[in-house]
């Protein structure tokens, strides 16, 4: 046993000296796991707080384009800036070049008219259906003519269906109020009360957002929620840069052969790193939640919420944190070299991460993709902190998820053995 | 008549992959107490056979005892019997000297009270008292050598391989190194030294062997072999014996 604590001392002692190691290891995530939150709470605030500039070119005089504007103005989502009629395609796309606005509407000309018209022709075809209406109105089969949008190629596509999807549904509230206006003068004679039209347009259904959880909570998962696990994943996993190339070093100094000719295995070497840069890794989850609960408020970023199943947590980081450990281990006993360790550990965790689903979203990916990401142990610790943090869930509940990463786990230790038994190392 | 601290017969190595064999049917004794010296161009196979006889490379045929144990089959008890001084640094160079010898002293199986004990007794022997809580890696290349010199002792072991253990240190370091080696042996301890320092080597050893070609040319006490050879000194004496070719081009 004193061997162990004096192996487990020494590998500390070797830790603590290599500030650049622990840069790599706690400074690195922790600035990952802020710049990638205040990134995505801030596209986030883009979307639902703040503005997305918008040049509105209206070369039309009627009600109906009047109407889109005021809705448009209204949609909150935009800085709408109007321009003159009279400005061409070729001005506006200018404008939004020096960076003047990231879209442009242009309602063409005779929008009013053509609206009017085709509302007018469709609430005559509703009435002569009820068999109420005369053939006196003639039916006009024209199109309205497509109102343009115009957007900066650095707007991504997200942005363009957001905000594609605001306009067609203020553009859709104005055909159905020109409709409804067409169906009332026809019925009644008289033009539709302001008061009713407001009732009958803004009397929408709201949308309650309710997200599901094992525990019943309501809260609505925020970026912390989602980045904090990944990060806090992708620091332990990051400990190959210094495990890695520590496992390496040894192998290749001269205090290898030294050990080599001591009455002691060097698998006792292994398994102190292991269980050293195991505490390493439960203190990187340790520090990295403990900024998202104390530091993101301060910061003007969301707070974390930690899981109800606190032991369930624990023991996810353990098996996450062993994992990360196994793979380093596994890749410093089959590297030549320090720059061979670095290399292939660095770019094997930023693939995994990837098809992981720390970069994007498993579920986006495609179907093709679907079983390789099975393959990543990082994918399986994903699910499991996901598990805890977002769905409320409990360790039963994230046993499935558990089990293949332990499962990956065993295999890289079997695959590092075989290694060791190999080269001859123990 | 003293006990027979290494004994090899019939020993046959070659690398993985080599045609040739790196040792051929190598026969040596080193009686318990001696202070034996390993000489020979480079190439010949110093080293390869230092590193067979502490375990290091698998032999393929023959055998290498230390005090009666075979090397290949009794690691753990073979590995408690002897030391080794490579002649690469072979410690923790961000640790310090205290802490190199506290963890190679756990390696060796000793328990912690021991451990200070001896590691104390080092540092001032040689010299370390000072800087015991420097990081290596600060020293300069005489206080490296020191070092690595009290981590191979640190077991007090019955048997010292030393692979060239003054390469690259000042004469005082050099002096300080073999008047501690010469104590140890008068402690009882065996001593296998391998150095291209010949006079050192003629300073410390009583018994020698050449090696060339992977083979034993000569083995019998330095004053045996200089008068046999009609030579003043080892390095005559090597000469005579290896020809004044280059052997490593």
């Amino acid at each position: 046993m004193y061997k162990l604590w004096a192996t487990i001392l020494k590998d500390l002692q070797i830790l603590t000296r290599d500030r650049v190691g622990l840069i790599v290891m706690f400074v690195m995530p922790i600035v990952l796991a802020v710049v990638i939150t205040a990134t995505q709470n801030s596209t986030f605030e883009l979307v639902n707080k703040n503005k997305v500039s918008l040049l509105l070119c209206n070369k039309d005089t009627g009600d109906a384009s009047r109407e889109l504007v005021t809705a448009i103005e209204k949609v909150g989502m935009f800085e709408v800036k109007k321009v003159t009629a009279g400005e061409t395609e070729k001005q506006l796309s200018d404008r939004m070049h020096e960076k003047d606005a990231l879209v442009a509407i242009i309602i063409p000309p005779n929008f009013s008219a053509r609206v009017d018209a085709k509302a007018k022709a469709t609430a005559a075809k509703a009435l002569n259906n009820l068999g109420l209406q005369t053939d006196t109105i003639k039916i006009n089969n024209d199109s309205v003519q497509p109102i343009s949008l115009l957007y900066h190629p650095v707007l991504q596509s997200s942005f363009r269906q957001s905000i594609q999807g605001a306009l067609r549904s203020t553009l859709q509230m104005v055909q159905s109020k020109q409709v409804l206006k067409s169906i009332y003068l026809s019925l009644n004679e008289t033009e539709l009360p302001p008061a009713l039209e407001s009732e009958i347009i803004n009397n929408q259904v709201a949308i309650n957002e309710v997200p599901i959880s094992r525990d019943g909570s309501k809260t609505i998962p925020n970026a912390t929620q989602h980045n904090i696990p990944a990060w806090t994943i992708f620091a332990m996993f990051f400990v190959v840069i210094s495990l890695g190339s520590n496992v390496v070093r040894e192998k290749l100094s001269g205090s290898f052969i030294r050990l080599k000719t001591l009455p002691t295995n060097y698998f006792l070497a292994l398994f102190s790193k292991q269980i050293t840069y195991l505490f390493v890794t439960l203190l990187q989850a340790c520090v990295i939640f403990a900024i998202g609960i104390w530091l993101f408020p301060i910061i003007g970023l969301p707070k974390l919420n930690l899981p109800t199943d606190l032991a369930g947590l624990f023991i996810v980081s353990f098996i996450c944190g062993w994992c990360a450990v196994s793979f380093a281990v596994c890749v410093g006993v089959f590297a030549k070299t320090q720059e061979q360790a670095n290399g292939i550990g660095a770019v094997s965790i930023v693939l995994m991460a990837a098809i992981g689903g720390l970069l994007v979203p498993s579920f986006a990916m495609p179907e093709s993709f679907q079983q390789v990401i099975k393959l990543s142990p990082l994918h399986w610790c994903l699910e499991a902190y996901y598990g805890l943090f977002l769905e409320g869930g409990k360790l039963k509940d994230i046993l499935i998820s558990i089990l293949p990463l332990l499962a990956i786990t065993i295999l890289i230790q079997l695959i590092a053995l075989f290694g060791l038994k190999r080269k001859n190392l123990i | 008549m003293n006990a027979v601290a290494v004994s090899i017969q019939n020993l046959e190595f070659k690398y993985p992959g080599q045609i040739t064999s790196c040792l051929n049917t190598i026969n040596l004794e080193v009686a318990a107490g001696e202070r034996f010296g390993l000489f020979g161009p480079n190439g010949a196979g110093k080293t390869t056979l230092m590193n067979c006889m502490t375990g290091l490379l698998n032999y393929q045929q023959g055998s290498i005892r230390l005090f009666g144990n075979e090397v290949i089959n009794n690691r753990k008890t073979v590995n408690n019997l002897f030391g080794f001084v490579p002649q690469d640094f072979s410690f923790y160079q961000e640790l310090s000297p205290v802490e190199n010898l506290n963890f190679f002293g756990a390696w060796s199986g000793m328990d912690k009270a021991v451990i200070k004990k001896k590691s104390e007794e080092l540092l001032e022997v040689l010299g370390l008292a000072d800087v015991r809580n420097k990081p290596v890696e600060k020293f300069s290349g005489g206080m490296k050598r020191r070092v690595n010199l009290a981590i191979g002792v640190m077991n007090t072991p019955r048997i010292l391989f030393l692979d060239e253990p003054t390469v690259g240190v000042d004469v005082h370091t050099r002096q300080a190194i073999i008047s501690y080696l010469k104590e140890l042996n008068n402690n009882g301890t065996t001593l296998i030294y391998t150095s291209h320092q010949l006079n050192e080597a003629e300073d410390l050893c009583n018994k020698i062997a050449m090696i060339d070609d992977g083979k034993i040319i000569v083995h019998d006490s330095l004053t045996q072999l200089l008068t046999e050879y009609k030579e003043e000194g080892l390095e005559g004496l090597f000469i005579h014996l290896t020809g004044k070719m280059y052997r490593d081009s």
